[in-house]
């Protein structure tokens, strides 16, 4: 008997095993193989990689995509940090808004921020204009590298936010007591004692940010107006109108895989022997301030609050204004809500269908192979849960091409199905949930197991009725916010999708691209209502006040 | 209908690495057995060898006649509290005392019936409905003990139960579980570190020591005439004298290095004469005394029924003596003869360190 579970077991893991194999190490090694080898004449050339670093035309556009991500990664921390200090420290009246606000927004898709500044700071924008009215100046909206740094330091921010003060909660009030005993406070403490602990913290959040960042397409795409990064570079030269060229996007996409890997193993590197472990028994009291520190420190959370909720309130607001072809007209009705349902409506229930369908994927597998890695560790095991973190650093376009090379010929023709959107989902978030599954899991005692072996339940009941339910609490949460992230995933389903597998993310884009801006934005506003109609019903159910990223 | 747990040369082996090496033991139908030892004597293992959590390298393992090796451990029929209860937390009380009895399809109203039934002998039962998440240690412990006996397992097994309580509750659910085991005589192991416990709850003992069982016996027979001198220093507190086995008015007697001290052992078998030997005495088998070895009382701690008291010897050993409290109290600093009572203490050989008393029963 034991030995049967434990082939159980293996038969489990080897069907994990078989899924990532097919669906994600075979495609990112299509990449690879696709960047030097010419499948039309079977020769083997390092031709792409010549002409992406050859032409400064391209390698300008790494510049670019380097610049402004490091740019964004550097202000997200310092703003996100900063607020998250203050926010646990001090006491600021509608912290809960401040933090509700700061998960909305990072919860929202990424491009919708953009379509919004534009609207408020682009060259008709109704910012820009009071701009101009006032100095009598002639500005003509933030385009290109300032457009886009604003986007991504508004749309990123909260995440470092969420993340370090999730971090400072950990953090024993104690701990600030003895600095302060020892004579060491204020600024000085902050430097000496609490930032150190929470640098892995940060630089976590930073290795996300930079890879959001570096992954956006449709940011760069609607804002940059000729400021060219690498998504877009990746995804004009393979779906490209005027000219497609797969092994020039795969050899991209090999740069930028180098790239992401490169960051990733510093961050890992430094988070090692910085790791510290952090229990709060005592976490720190929000303490009230006065005069114009209070102030500050108020102002700077409203401005917050407020930059955040902008975009949001924008689309809302077009969503109900009246139009006529592109323009906005006078008057406001449900008019592109009608018009979105009717041309949209199949873009709508694809994006509830792939998204839960995927979720529950992402749910058993993750569960799954969690469990044989943690309780059933073996060198498969070690191997499958190594493999299973590489999807972190893949950016979505880069796993979009890797799907259509791979999946584009018999026998494995997925490509224009909802198969290769829903795997592709899958594969994304899949880390995710087995990080959080892991975590779980080594907190849940195997004594519970064996407790209900030896109560006369067999393995695959112990695991249904006890593991399970006991792991499911810890898995949703993460699983939720997986839910909110593939709904609102573009880069992706972007090289993906045909007419009939159609995401709102995408009809959003193409509407936009289209100057249907009233769609657009009913669209949007349907899909941030969902996110924030779940979160609704989560923080209701679950009773919490909090959800951890 | 209790059982009969035999155990032929069980061997376990963890790699390489060879934690139990050849043990045999009996634990008689409706008896309580402890396995006594310190963390990583192989109690635990041996344990988790009889529930099936642990697979077993060699040897045989029989509830009555029916060998288990190969069972799985859910068709074991065993209960098994565990030293972090391991209640399942998303369960009520209802629902983890239930779940075995649902595994063995009890239906209702029977169900009802016997869980509400235990609940009651173990006093839980107005925590029937209620989730365990903010239970007490002790709450939760009952309600593990309920769930594990309301099976009506061959074999009750339990794994440091109360270790995780505090000294008073440790003692209240000490004598609480004996009760329980007493009434439905459930052939039980016990598995503790603890020796107080283990000899107040237990009605044999098996003292282990890196995979091999020292000695087996009722807890005063442990305690009084220990094998060997681990059980001997393990159980109870003991101070070492060395000392020569010599022949005393023709009786088989020993000589102390310390102050020269010769004295009949009545309990002691004939040892050849100058065999090195070491004599354990317990801290209330030594007394003051007009001769005996010369000592200086350096320390003197109040307990309220007893006095407890540290001596030096003239060549720096020290010893633990106990007095009861209404004998004369003697002050730190005090030069004094202490003598012990020949009848009762332990001599071993120094070399083998084997019991050289003629009452030990090592099984």
């Amino acid at each position: 008997m034991k030995k049967k579970t434990f082939s159980g077991w293996t038969w489990i893991t080897l069907a994990c095993f078989l899924f990532f194999a097919v669906f994600f190490i075979y495609p990112i090694s299509r990449i690879f193989l696709n960047s030097v080898y010419d499948f039309n004449t079977g020769t083997f050339s390092l031709k792409a990689f010549e002409k992406f670093f050859g032409k400064k035309y391209y390698t300008n556009t790494i510049w670019n995509s380097l610049k402004v991500t490091t740019c964004a990664t550097v202000l997200a921390c310092l703003f996100g940090t900063s607020l998250a200090y203050f926010a646990r420290t001090i006491r600021i009246r509608g912290k809960r808004v401040l933090d509700i606000v700061m998960l909305i927004s990072v919860l929202s898709p990424p491009f919708i921020g953009a379509y919004s500044w534009i609207v408020l700071l682009g060259r008709a924008g109704v910012i820009t204009a009071v701009i101009n009215r006032i100095f009598h100046i002639t500005f003509n909206g933030i385009y290109g590298f300032s457009g886009i740094l604003l986007v991504f330091t508004v749309k990123l921010s909260p995440l470092v936010y969420l993340y370090v003060s999730g971090a400072l909660k950990n953090l024993d009030n104690s701990l600030n007591e003895a600095a302060e005993n020892m004579g060491c406070s204020g600024i000085k403490k902050m430097f000496t004692v609490i930032l150190p602990l929470i640098l892995p913290t940060v630089l976590a959040s930073a290795l996300l940010v930079f890879m959001r960042a570096l992954a956006d397409f449709g940011t760069p795409m609607l804002i940059g107006e000729g400021y060219r990064t690498l998504p877009e570079l990746i995804y004009n030269s393979f779906i490209g109108e005027v000219s497609q060229d797969h092994s020039f996007a795969a050899a991209i996409a090999v740069v930028v895989v180098i790239f992401t890997t490169i960051i990733f193993l510093l961050q890992q590197w430094i988070s090692k022997k910085k790791n510290i472990e952090m229990s709060s028994m005592n976490p720190m009291e929000p303490r009230p301030v006065q005069g114009v520190k209070n102030v500050l420190v108020h102002g700077y959370a409203y401005l917050f609050i407020l930059l955040e909720l902008l975009p949001i309130i924008v689309v809302a607001y077009n969503s109900f204004q009246n139009t006529s072809g592109t323009m906005f007209v006078e008057g406001y009705s449900f008019n592109s809500y009608i018009k979105a349902f009717n041309s949209m409506g199949s873009s709508i229930a694809n994006t509830y269908l792939y998204s839960i369908t995927a979720l529950a994927l992402i749910l058993v597998i993750g569960i799954l192979t969690s469990y044989s890695a943690v309780r059933r560790p073996s060198v498969l095991t070690a191997i499958l849960d190594t493999t299973t973190m590489f999807p972190y650093i893949i950016p979505g376009s880069v796993l979009g091409i890797a799907m259509l090379l791979a999946f584009n010929h018999r026998p494995l023709l997925i490509s224009g199905t909802a198969l290769i959107i829903i795997v592709t989902y899958v594969v994304r978030r899949l880390p995710y949930t087995i990080r959080s599954s892991n975590a779980i899991l080594r907190q849940i005692s195997p004594s519970v197991e064996e407790a209900a072996l030896s109560l006369g339940a067999s393995s695959p009941k112990t695991f249904t009725k006890i593991t399970v339910p006991m792991m499911i609490s810890g898995v949703l949460p993460g699983a939720l916010m997986s839910w909110m992230s593939i709904i609102s995933e573009l880069s992706a389903s972007i090289m993906l999708y045909v007419g009939s597998t159609k995401t709102m993310t995408i009809s959003i884009y193409t509407e936009v691209i289209r100057g249907n801006y009233g769609v657009a934005s009913a669209l949007s506003t349907i899909l941030i209502a969902s996110t924030v109609i779940v979160l609704f019903l989560f923080f209701k159910i679950t009773g919490r006040s909090e959800i951890d990223l | 209908m209790s059982v009969t747990i035999k155990i032929e040369h069980a061997v376990k082996k963890f790699g390489d690495h060879t934690v139990i090496p050849d043990l045999s033991l009996t634990v008689n139908p409706g008896e309580f057995f402890t396995l006594l030892g310190s963390s990583g004597c192989g109690k635990t293992t041996l344990l988790r060898m009889i529930a099936g959590f642990n697979s077993i390298e060699g040897g045989d393992f029989y509830f009555n006649e029916k060998r288990i090796n190969n069972i799985a451990p859910n068709k074991r029929n065993t209960g098994m509290v565990f030293q972090n209860y391991a209640i399942f937390p998303h369960m009520s009380t209802f629902g983890n005392v239930a779940f075995g009895l649902k595994q063995r399809g009890v239906r209702e109203p029977e169900l009802s019936r016997r869980v509400d039934e235990i609940l009651k002998t173990v006093q839980i039962s107005e925590l029937r409905d209620r989730m365990p998440k903010n239970m007490s240690g002790g709450q939760q412990q009952r309600i593990a003990l309920a769930r594990a006996i309301v099976i009506q397992p061959d074999v009750l097994l339990m794994d440091e139960p109360l270790s995780n309580l505090d000294a008073k509750l440790r003692v209240e659910m000490r004598s609480a579980i004996k009760h329980i085991q007493n009434d439905c005589k459930i052939t039980t192991i016990y598995v503790t570190h603890d020796q107080e416990e283990a000899l107040a709850i237990s009605d044999r003992i098996a003292v282990m020591r890196s995979g091999v069982i020292q000695q087996v016996g009722i807890p005063m027979e442990i305690y009084q005439h220990p094998a060997n001198l681990f059980v001997a220093t393990f159980i109870g507190q003991s101070s070492l004298l060395d000392g020569k086995a010599v022949a005393v008015d023709g009786r088989p007697g020993m000589e102390l290095h310390q102050g020269g001290l010769r004295m009949v052992l009545p309990g002691m078998k004939p040892v050849p004469e100058g065999t090195a030997l070491k004599l354990c005495i317990r801290p209330n088998e030594f007394v003051f005394a007009e001769s005996g070895i010369p000592a200086m009382v350096t320390e003197r701690v109040f307990f309220g029924d007893t006095m407890r008291y540290t001596l030096q010897f003239a060549d720096g050993q020290a010893i633990e003596m106990k007095q009861d409290i209404h004998e004369p109290v003697v002050n730190p600093g005090a030069q004094v003869f202490v003598s012990f009572r020949a009848d009762v203490v332990n001599a071993f050989d120094a070399e083998t360190e084997v019991s050289v008393m003629k009452d030990v029963v090592k099984e």
